[in-house]
């Protein structure tokens, strides 16, 4: 094992040095955050010393805090994983939101009648897979639309987004809505129903689901032939087309992939934590995740520590503005200081749009 | 759906009419910004953060020195400054447009939405109406008159802006640059002007548009500043930008039809026609496909749009 990984190393210096100079570049620029943020915090009247151990103090040291962070990346790793995939092909998936949600608001809504009808790895299978198409389906249209007619995916994926918030919305407040709530949501699954929880902690078997998703679109792109073609369609279209590879079908299925995978985040995220969905609910969770990977220049490996670091910061900085008596949107601004930093410190990489 | 003829009414298509300006016109700003990074090769996916930023500054200038005009003062400034961020971030740095780009946008969204709650959480004051200027003769006529001529004067002045940068686009040498800059940057250079400074123009000029686009919103339209009150109107820009492509009176066009789709929902209430908000809500997204699906096919955006210009690097 050893010897192996030694070899490894010795074959592929510049990808272990590539490695380290990435992970100074981290933490340099997640110390700029702090500096810039601490700051920020300073002007707000807030301690910024406190607010940060009460970050990390919350986020990593306490068990239920560590819990909520663990939860959190379940989604965030399914998403992330979906954007990889269609950044390797060069495809700018910005409609992740529109994606998560109509999955969100489909299974939300779907089971509450199918829980009892079925044994629960029957129905909890039927679910997720109904998530994954849901998200298939909403990025299709960008697909379809880059693959025939060339239009920018930034876009259209884009006005997917936004249709697909409102359309989620109208689910929710038209055939989903339940008849025992005044605030427009679905029916409430019952904890029978829902994700199995982990060794009775609050973590679902979502989180697990997602760590294999993440390691099998790390593996996917790495090892298998249609990675590298994916990979080829996205350092080059023309040299794709040239080499014969069917470009057009590969748009199709690396941005369905993509919406797939970040619709199991929503019926992960549904099924494990709230079991219904609220009207006008939106965790937005795309914008940042979307810098992030690009951050991780693609790697998985460097996308779960960012990733996991992003739901600390989230997760330990919502109880930290609450303790300091500040507006939870506090962390929205520290995240984006976070990325601006991170991308200063040039963990990011350089590409264009194509149209 | 009945009462098909009191749907038609003046007053209804008036406030119709009037709406869509007003909602139009911070698209028209932001998306003339936008127009001219474009063309430089700047892509500017943090539109929505200075319009917000914007709309923040200009109703927090508003409020205190009791002048819109202040207000819009303030909003062209801070957006200003905020394009001198994105400028030295993307263009001096070279650091990828569209992640500079979303991470100032939730910077924004974030410090706006803080800031407001620090400073106006407890009171949720609001501005005065902008009193609107009623052009003699053509304001007395129906529908037109009460909707298109007896707007504020920001609005005629956003308009004059369009042809203003239609003209710097088409008939000066720094639209010839500008246009260069995001098409063969290199042959830009090779001519001797400076690519980095021609693309920071265009970045200034994007911060400054969104800006007071943002202003509109807060000290015209809606007379207070709500966090994350552009609500998607940015990244609306961004596609009426590219759609238009270099040439503003498609962007007027374009702003106002989607400021039509905008306004519809108040226009559709006040006939008393009862349609889900949230289909109300997604038709102006929906037109943007059909738009592109009709019109964008084919149509190229300019060749080194969010590709970095390092001299002398193989392209």
């Amino acid at each position: 094992m050893s010897a192996a990984t030694a070899t490894k190393a010795a074959v592929q210096p510049p990808a272990v040095d590539g490695a380290r100079r990435g992970v100074a570049r981290a933490v340099a620029g997640v110390a700029l955050a702090l500096g810039v943020g601490g700051l920020l915090l300073l002007v707000l009247g807030a301690d910024p010393l406190a607010f940060y151990v009460q970050v990390f103090d919350r986020g990593l040291f306490t068990w239920s805090g560590l819990q909520d962070v663990v939860v959190r990346m379940a989604p965030l790793l399914l998403i992330a994983s979906g954007l990889v995939v269609a950044f390797r092909a060069g495809l700018w998936n910005i409609g992740g939101d529109g994606q998560f949600l109509v999955a969100a608001a489909l299974v939300a809504g779907v089971a509450p009648s199918l829980a009892g009808t079925m044994p629960r790895a029957l129905y909890l299978v039927v679910l997720l897979v109904l998530a994954a198409a849901a998200g298939a389906v909403w990025a299709l249209v960008p697909a379809l639309l880059k693959a025939r007619y060339a239009l920018n995916e930034v876009v259209t994926s884009l006005m997917m987004a936004f249709v697909g918030i409102n359309f989620a919305n109208l689910l929710v407040k038209g055939p989903f809505r339940s008849a025992k709530t005044l605030v427009p949501q679905t029916d409430v699954v019952g904890l029978d129903w829902m994700l199995p929880r982990l060794f009775g902690s609050r973590v679902h078997a979502g989180f697990v689901l997602a760590v294999l998703c993440a390691a099998l679109v790390g593996v996917v792109l790495r090892e298998t032939s249609f990675g590298l073609r994916l990979r080829v369609l996205g350092e080059s279209p023309r040299a794709a087309a040239h080499a014969g590879l069917a470009t057009g079908r590969l748009v199709v299925a690396a941005f369905m992939l993509s919406g797939a995978l970040i619709g199991l985040g929503a019926g992960v995220e549904v099924l494990g934590v709230w079991g219904y969905v609220r009207a006008d609910w939106n965790p937005a969770f795309g914008l940042p995740l979307f810098a992030l990977v690009f951050l991780s220049r693609l790697r998985v490996a460097a996308l779960v520590p960012l990733v996991a670091f992003y739901a600390v910061l989230s997760m330990g900085g919502h109880y930290a503005a609450r303790r300091a008596g500040l507006p939870d949107d506090v962390v929205l601004m520290l995240v984006g200081v976070v990325l601006v930093t991170l991308t200063i410190a040039g963990v990011s990489f350089r590409g264009g749009v194509r149209s | 759906m009945n009462g098909g003829g009191a749907s038609l009414s003046v007053p209804v298509l008036t406030a119709l009419v009037a709406g869509a300006v007003i909602a139009g016109i911070p698209l028209l700003l932001a998306a003339l910004g936008e127009m001219v990074s474009e063309r430089a090769g700047v892509l500017n996916i943090g539109l929505e953060g200075m319009m917000l930023t914007g709309a923040f500054t200009g109703f927090a200038a508003t409020l205190h020195w009791g002048s819109p005009w202040a207000g819009f003062a303030a909003a062209a400034a801070a957006g200003l400054a905020f394009g001198a961020v994105m400028a030295l971030l993307c263009v001096g740095l070279n650091l990828d447009q569209v992640v500079v780009g979303i991470a100032l946008l939730v910077l924004a969204q974030g410090a706006t939405s803080v800031l407001h709650r620090a400073e106006y959480g407890a009171s949720y004051p609001r501005l005065d109406a902008v009193p609107g200027l009623e052009i003699p003769l053509i304001a007395k006529v129906p529908v037109i008159g009460a909707a298109l001529f007896s707007q504020p004067l920001v609005v005629y002045l956003a308009i004059a802006l369009a042809a203003a940068v239609g003209w710097l686009l088409r008939a000066t040498s720094l639209g010839l640059e500008l246009k260069a800059a995001g098409e063969e940057p290199e042959a830009l250079d090779a001519a001797g002007v400076s690519v980095v400074a021609t693309r920071v123009f265009g970045v200034l000029v994007a911060g400054t548009c969104a800006g007071l686009g943002g202003g509109f919103l807060s000290i015209v339209a809606a007379g207070v500043f709500v966090p994350f009150m552009t609500n998607g109107t940015g990244f609306i820009a961004i596609v009426i930008a590219m759609l238009s492509r270099g040439r503003p009176l498609w962007v007027v066009i374009l702003a106002l039809g989607f400021g039509i789709a905008l306004s519809l929902a108040t226009a559709l209430q006040l006939v008393g026609v009862s349609v889900p908000i949230d289909l109300l809500n997604a038709l102006p997204f929906v037109a943007v496909l059909v738009a592109l699906f009709l019109f964008g096919r084919g149509k190229a955006l300019p060749g080194a749009l969010g590709r970095p210009f390092v001299r002398g690097a193989r392209t």
